[in-house]
């Protein structure tokens, strides 16, 4: 395991228990070291627009703030232009739309609160703040080309979501047999699993 | 992506050995003024398998490709994220009424192409879709039969090592496939139980990967990472089967090389050579004939970007036609929670098809047909499905993703309609390297939204009986095809049946652009069926003196 890495353990499946079996080769392993250790410097988003976005990641997956670092993998991502590579007319590249919907986010904050940026509201009127960017009961104007709706889902849940379930902690929550090879699986029919696998469904399955 | 991987493998007279870490294999090379026989531009299922087929005819051939030379053994991670570099996602514009997702969806970026991280699934086109006009009365007639790519289907399927059962139910008989079927896994299971509770057939997805030892490739082990790169080369993709052979048998395969132009003579009746940049600077390979490999979008982009003075509107697009009759496969998912553990990260992700109405006629509101299939999505993409499809976030996204092991779904490969609006074209803007990007524009018809209507009712059906509940959909697409379709007219096409352009006659086409309909089933071995078709008429050509 990497040093600096924050595990979130569920105490009947950790797929990281693997991590020396023939389930993790050796790219697998300085791939996922590398993502659980020191998040990288933020060189993409301003200090203001990283603020909000880490507040927002921290709604849209109910976690601690900071923990997982996704909104530094976001930055990663931006800095090293890293993208879907398409994007759809009108609108500017993707590091532009990622500003643009930030501000626009933090902007409507100030309007309904007084002044006060997203980042410093709490939980309730943040989450009150992205579901009106989800469904579109903002300001559009403030959103560029591509939309408050279009932003929030296309842009900013997509890539948190990837991000969050691209992790151990994430994978142990759900149950992912995670990382494969070279092992793979042998037993694979319905209500099969092999010993490798998480023992059971999570015991949260389902609604919360 | 690393430092490694963007740096040219393919030199010094070598090539990648896929089949070993750190190894190679000898590889012929050739001067830039050494006029080749054949410059192939991109090394995917159309381009691979071309330099292949005519390297084995003595041809010389440079085949290019503008991303990696990988040795899946060395550089396939078994995570999602790491694994994104295998996708092309050099900046594209997507627009139109229902914008196409492009980058990963549909694209790859180095030698094999979207080979690399497809889904092995290989089927042959119903008959009857070769001449759609005039025996379905939609669409469009190909310039060929199914009888004549028939043996070239059979071709393909036995270099592909192709797993399935010994008796297809759809379709002419094709004779047992040349690998015994998989063992289904459980959305299989369920896609299985499902269609025998709606009274419809299903089968075991023949497969391109092993089921048993082939050469150097271990039989399949399951571990559910396909569409991310097979770290094991059980996947027999273009890499492992096309590009490993064309080196052995006399290409030269240069990677992380971009085409940029092709150029032709000063009187514009004949292509000379394509313009590429490789290792930071641009540099030109004489050849004797260029064909386009790039897919569906590069194909168009790169001959509408080599317009001249005596090509204006790009080069083989005397009719117009280039970048038009932009095709695709509508994909709306359906998906449900099952008492039982499924975990469907397990297996390729597509074991079990249901082509019934690929097949049966009746009954429809629409034309056309769709096949699907059973689903294994890994965490990332499914979490992006759930988050972006049901609009879920926070607690309730969570609480969506803990049923992981428990769903399962069903996607089909719907047929999409040819039509002149939906097309890829130049933006003003430039990339990296000067070049203008395409502009994609899509939308569906009618019909292709009653076909899709049909095709999430049906599946839904199909989920329940199998015990699915709380059943939700999902939008997507898969494939690109036919901006530069084969023909039997110059007014109506942009290459004839052997994929040569009517402009010019040393520019040919070997790719998806070809198509003249899209289908309803995944496109690679057709694909690949046509490139070996292509190479055999070729021959034909040439020892009649007519290339």
């Amino acid at each position: 395991m990497a040093e600096g890495g924050e595990v979130v353990r569920n105490d009947r499946y950790d797929v990281l228990a693997k991590w020396s079996t023939p389930s993790f080769d050796a790219l697998t392993r300085s791939v996922i070291s590398r993502r659980l250790g020191a998040p990288p410097p933020r060189r993409f988003f301003s200090a203001t627009e990283f603020a909000v976005l880490e507040a927002a990641c921290a709604r849209l997956l109910a976690t601690p703030r900071g923990r997982p670092p996704i909104a530094s993998a976001i930055d990663d991502d931006l800095h090293a232009g890293r993208g879907e590579g398409f994007r759809r007319p009108d609108t500017p590249p993707l590091g532009a739309t990622w500003r643009t919907g930030l501000e626009g986010l933090d902007a409507e904050a100030r309007r309904r609160h007084a002044g006060c940026g997203f980042a410093a509201l709490d939980g309730s009127a943040q989450n009150a703040l992205l579901h009106a960017v989800q469904v579109g009961d903002v300001d559009p104007s403030r959103f560029g080309a591509l939309g408050p709706r279009r932003f929030f889902s296309e842009v900013l849940l997509k890539a948190v979501a990837a991000h969050y379930y691209s992790r151990p902690e994430a994978w142990n929550e759900i149950g992912f047999g995670g990382p494969a090879s070279p092992r793979g699986y042998v037993r694979i029919g319905l209500d099969q699993r092999d010993p490798w696998e998480a023992p059971f469904a999570p015991a949260a399955r389902g609604k919360p | 992506m690393n430092a490694l991987a963007e740096s040219p493998r393919a030199v010094g007279g070598r090539a990648p050995d896929v089949f070993a870490r750190g190894a190679w294999q000898p590889m012929r090379e050739h001067d830039d003024d050494d006029a080749v026989d054949f410059a192939i531009v991109g090394a995917g299922a159309g381009g691979a398998t071309l330099a292949c087929a005519l390297a084995r005819k003595h041809f010389s051939v440079v085949c290019f490709d503008a991303g990696p030379y990988w040795r899946p053994l060395e550089d396939f991670a078994s995570d999602e994220t790491e694994q994104q570099k295998l996708y092309w996602t050099d900046e594209r514009i997507s627009g139109g009424d229902d914008p196409i997702a492009l980058g990963g969806n549909n694209s790859g970026r180095g030698v094999g192409g979207s080979t690399v991280h497809f889904s092995m699934i290989s089927l042959r086109w119903r008959p009857e879709w070769f001449r759609s006009r005039t025996l379905l009365g939609h669409g469009f007639d190909w310039p060929i039969t199914y009888d004549e790519i028939a043996p070239y289907y059979r071709a393909a399927e036995r270099a592909l090592s192709v797993a399935g059962p010994v008796r297809y139910p759809w379709g002419p008989p094709r004779g047992a496939y040349p690998y015994r079927p998989h063992p289904m896994n459980a959305p299989a299971l369920l896609l299985a139980r499902g269609a025998e509770a709606l009274g419809v057939r299903w089968a075991p997805t023949p497969l391109a990967t092993v089921s048993a030892p082939h050469g150097k490739s271990p039989p399949c082990v399951y571990r559910g990472f396909c569409n991310f790169g097979c770290s094991t080369n059980a996947k027999q993709s273009a890499l492992v089967v096309w590009a490993h052979q064309a080196v052995a048998a006399g290409a030269e395969i240069r990677d992380l090389a971009m085409v940029g132009r092709i150029e032709t003579d000063r009187v514009g009746e004949r292509v000379t050579g394509v313009h590429y940049h490789r290792a930071g600077r641009w540099r030109f390979q004489r050849a004797k004939n260029v064909v386009v490999a790039g897919y569906a979008i590069e194909t168009p982009r790169l001959l509408l970007n080599s317009a001249t003075a005596r090509h204006p509107q790009g080069l083989a697009n005397r009719s117009g036609l280039v970048g038009t009759h932009l095709t695709t496969h509508a994909g709306p998912g359906v998906w449900a929670t099952f008492e039982e553990e499924v975990r469907w990260n397990k297996g390729p992700p597509n074991m079990a098809v249901c082509e019934h109405w690929n097949y049966c006629d009746e009954g429809k509101d629409f034309h056309g047909g769709y096949a699907f299939m059973s689903q294994g999505p890994l965490p990332r993409a499914w979490a992006q499905v759930v988050a972006t499809a049901r609009g879920l976030w926070g607690e309730a996204l969570r609480a969506a993703m803990r049923d992981y092991n428990h769903n399962a779904g069903y996607v089909p490969v719907a047929e999409v309609e040819s039509r002149p609006e939906n097309r890829v074209e130049l933006a003003d803007e430039v990339d990296a390297l000067g070049l203008r990007i395409p502009r994609v524009t899509f939308g569906y018809s009618d019909n292709d939204r009653r076909l899709q209507r049909h095709a999430l009712q049906f599946m839904a059906e199909m989920l329940e009986v199998a015990g699915g509940r709380d059943l939700w959909t999902s939008d997507d697409t898969s494939h690109l095809l036919g901006t530069c379709r084969m023909g039997g007219d110059p007014q109506t096409s942009v290459v004839d049946s052997d994929g040569r352009s009517w402009e010019l006659g040393n520019l040919w086409i070997c790719d998806g652009s070809l198509f003249v309909g899209s289908g309803a089933v995944n496109p690679s071995l057709t694909i690949q069926a046509l490139a070996l078709r292509m190479a055999d008429r070729i021959e034909a050509l040439a020892a009649q003196r007519a290339l």
